[in-house]
């Protein structure tokens, strides 16, 4: 155990802040998942990060990353959330489907589709739930059938209704979990991606509780597709789905630097509040919270930087990807209900364009955020009992 | 950066978890509490002839040389098993202490003297009926006193596994060792605390996955019912979020700045309350039997109790971490910052 950086992983945190700190927009942009113009400003930046070759540090040179591993990773994290760069709008893609291409994919379908997903030209959504799959995917009836098309080549025609897609509204591309007719359950499914904008897809989007149209439901009819848009093999999908799932909860995800960036203006808002707020300054509950909040933080970096080094000499992402999950979404509730007590009479306030515009935090819209963190990816109720079932050997 | 073990850092771990599984078994505990004591003198040579006792001892003392993450490594073993002798605080806390402060101190050379430490933050020295001397933190300086210059007065204890005595005693009838690092004893015994706090935990949570696979109600294992699943999920969460931080913290206590005892203590913290949350768990999910003496629960509860507040309660602890969050840069890029660094 060594916990300290080398002077290359120094040098890699220097070159990445230096980017960073002339490319990061002055001026925060709109949110991503609040107006057409929001996703493209987000598109914008991601083609400005792969001016830099910042796209996907971690991806090889040809797929358009920089070959870089886990550490690297966390470190060009630890630098993006630092400079609060915009978010990553296309996250589905680079950081959910882009591994699972790599693992699952052939060469022809990574040299297709990820250089355009590093680049942010095609921004991906993901088409898993339906209105009666949720934590029971295993129970989706979307499915995709066989056929040829005029020329003969293999083909599916998927049909179907998915929901709670998040950047359904305006993504490019959805990667969806099919079943061939007939089949049940795990059995029979594959994962298959489609253009949101072809014929045969609508999509509505469905506000969230901030009133984003943060995501969509999606509909389905007679949506034709080459075979080529089939991630591994037939009847392989449940089991593509879960290594992705992996992703999701795991690593790649939820960047511990996100919190730590959030931990640290907790503290900071703390500190003001302090002297300059009676009620607040004189609560001890609120302080041994700002120190929880940090704490939880420090836990999860540390959790992860010890996930990649054992990623890095050879393991595999196995049942933590489900404790991460847990931890990750409560100290984030945990974290932004703080910021709200501390701001007390003011927590109802919705920020002014000019206090967002000079750097503060969000603190309204990212508490009621972090509220959807114990559902989506797979609900916290979902990921105990994985735990107690994989980790602890409970039985079913 | 490297956060993993090395192989002979698992070996040794591994190694230890079958030492002390065959010779700290619930049978050894029952027997232990009939018998009306709190240290076995064979287990304790067992330990010394295995090397464990002079593993942070230097080479030129006759010891290891090994570093505190390896001593943790034990301690969470020693955890794990209840382990009622004083390993970590002797051979982890006060020997190598007298080594720094009098390395040809004859004590040093027998593998199973056992030194007790009574730094002025604890109230009570525990083991210390067990030991040839006592280390007493008095006024910044550190005096040795031998076992039969000290009155004991032992104070009861709801851990029938750990005993704790107050102390009275004359500086005359001491030997004045001069000022030590009281500093890095205390980091050390709150580190290998919270390794002990590891195992315990997860001791806790390994009897109740057995129970409630055995047990049935309603024609099911007790196992299968998300409301029992949940209860040990989440103390296994706990765990896990504790590891890395007991691990980090023992990695980088060498540093001895306000970083390095924030991390100690934050590893303190979140390693008992993950201890004392698989330990609730533990009684609720074994249900009346849990409420019983006669399920081995209630030893890891109870020790649980005794360290939570032993080498700087809980408020102590929080007010370290208060220090270096709101003294120092906090942010993504400061996980593994130094003072030498920010200087």
């Amino acid at each position: 155990m060594d916990l300290n950086y080398t002077p290359q992983q120094n040098a890699f945190r220097a070159e990445v802040r230096s980017w960073l700190e002339a490319n990061v927009p002055k001026q925060p942009l709109e949110h991503y998942d609040a107006t057409r113009e929001g996703f493209e400003a987000h598109r914008q930046w991601e083609a400005t990060l792969k001016s830099g070759d910042w796209g996907m540090v971690t991806w090889p040179k040809e797929y358009g990353g920089r070959g870089v591993d886990l550490i690297q990773w966390l470190i060009f994290e630890e630098e993006y959330y630092r400079a609060g760069a915009p978010g990553r709008v296309n996250q589905n893609g680079i950081f959910l489907l882009g591994p699972t291409l790599m693992e699952f994919g052939t060469h022809e379908q990574k040299q297709r589709f990820l250089p355009p997903m590093a680049a942010g030209e095609e921004i991906w959504a993901q088409a898993w739930s339906e209105p009666q799959a949720g934590s029971d995917l295993a129970g989706i009836r979307a499915t995709a059938q066989r056929a040829k098309n005029a020329n003969g080549d293999d083909e599916y025609v998927l049909n179907g209704h998915k929901i709670w897609s998040s950047r359904g509204a305006f993504a490019d591309w959805a990667f969806g979990l099919f079943r061939e007719p007939g089949s049940e359950r795990h059995k029979g499914t594959s994962l298959i991606f489609f253009r949101l904008d072809q014929p045969g897809v609508t999509r509505n989007p469905i506000r969230k509780i901030n009133g984003h149209p943060g995501f969509a439901e999606i509909f389905l009819e007679d949506v034709r597709v080459p075979a080529f848009n089939r991630l591994g093999d037939e009847g392989q999908g449940w089991h593509i789905c879960m290594a992705t799932a992996g992703f999701e909860r795991g690593l790649m995800l939820r960047s511990p630097a996100r919190y730590q960036a959030a931990a640290a203006k907790l503290a900071a808002l703390w500190q003001a509040r302090k002297v300059n707020s009676r009620d607040a300054g004189a609560d001890p509950v609120l302080e041994a919270d700002v120190i929880r909040a940090f704490m939880n933080a420090e836990a999860y970096a540390l959790s992860i930087y010890q996930t990649a080094s054992r990623l890095i000499a050879g393991a595999k992402i196995g049942p933590e990807a489900s404790t991460n999950k847990i931890f990750w979404s409560e100290l984030d509730i945990h974290l932004h209900r703080t910021a709200l007590a501390i701001l007390g009479e003011e927590a109802e306030l919705l920020p002014s364009a000019a206090r967002l515009a000079a750097g503060d935090p969000d603190w309204l819209d990212d508490y009621i955020f972090s509220l959807a963190g114990p559902i989506y990816a797979g609900s916290n109720e979902i990921q105990r009992n994985i735990i107690a079932e994989r980790m602890l050997g409970l039985p079913r | 950066m490297d956060f993993t073990l090395s192989d002979e850092q698992l070996m040794f771990a591994d190694t230890t978890r079958t030492l002390l599984g065959d010779t700290c078994t619930p049978e050894h505990w029952r027997k232990m509490m009939e018998q009306d004591v709190a240290f076995d003198a064979a287990r304790w040579a067992t330990l010394a002839e295995n090397g464990f006792t002079v593993l942070m001892l230097p080479e030129n003392a006759g010891g290891l040389g090994l570093a505190e993450l390896d001593m943790a490594l034990i301690a969470v073993e020693a955890g794990y098993v209840a382990l009622p002798e004083p390993l970590t605080e002797s051979a982890g806390v006060a020997m190598p202490m007298l080594a720094a402060l009098a390395p040809d101190h004859s004590l040093l050379a027998d593998p199973k003297a056992i030194v007790a430490i009574a730094p002025a933050i604890n109230p009570v020295v525990a083991y210390a009926d067990q030991a040839a001397a006592i280390l007493i933190e008095r006024g910044g300086r550190t005096f040795l006193a031998q076992r039969e210059d000290v009155t004991l007065v032992a104070a009861p204890t709801i851990d029938p596994l750990r005993r704790v005595f107050r102390l009275e005693w004359e500086s005359t009838r001491a030997e004045d060792l001069g000022p030590a690092d009281w500093g890095l004893a205390q980091d050390r015994a709150a580190l290998f605390a919270a390794a002990q706090g590891l195992g315990l935990a997860q001791r806790s949570v390994d009897l109740a996955v057995a129970y409630a696979k055995e047990r049935t109600q309603f024609g099911k294992p007790i196992g299968s019912y998300q409301a029992v699943k949940h209860h040990l999920s989440s103390a296994q969460v706990a765990i896990e979020f504790a590891r890395p931080v007991v691990l980090a913290a023992a990695a980088g206590i060498g540093a001895q700045d306000t970083y390095s005892r924030a991390r100690v203590s934050h590893a303190k913290l979140v390693a008992l309350e993950a201890a004392d949350q698989a330990a609730r768990a533990a009684i609720q999910v074994h249900g009346g039997m849990g409420y019983s003496w006669e399920v081995d629960v209630h030893l890891f509860l109870k020790r649980t109790l005794a360290l939570t507040g032993a080498w700087g309660t809980p408020a102590h602890h929080r007010g370290r971490v208060a220090a270096r969050l709101l003294s120092r840069p906090t942010g993504p890029d400061q996980t593994f910052a130094r003072e030498a660094a920010n200087a």
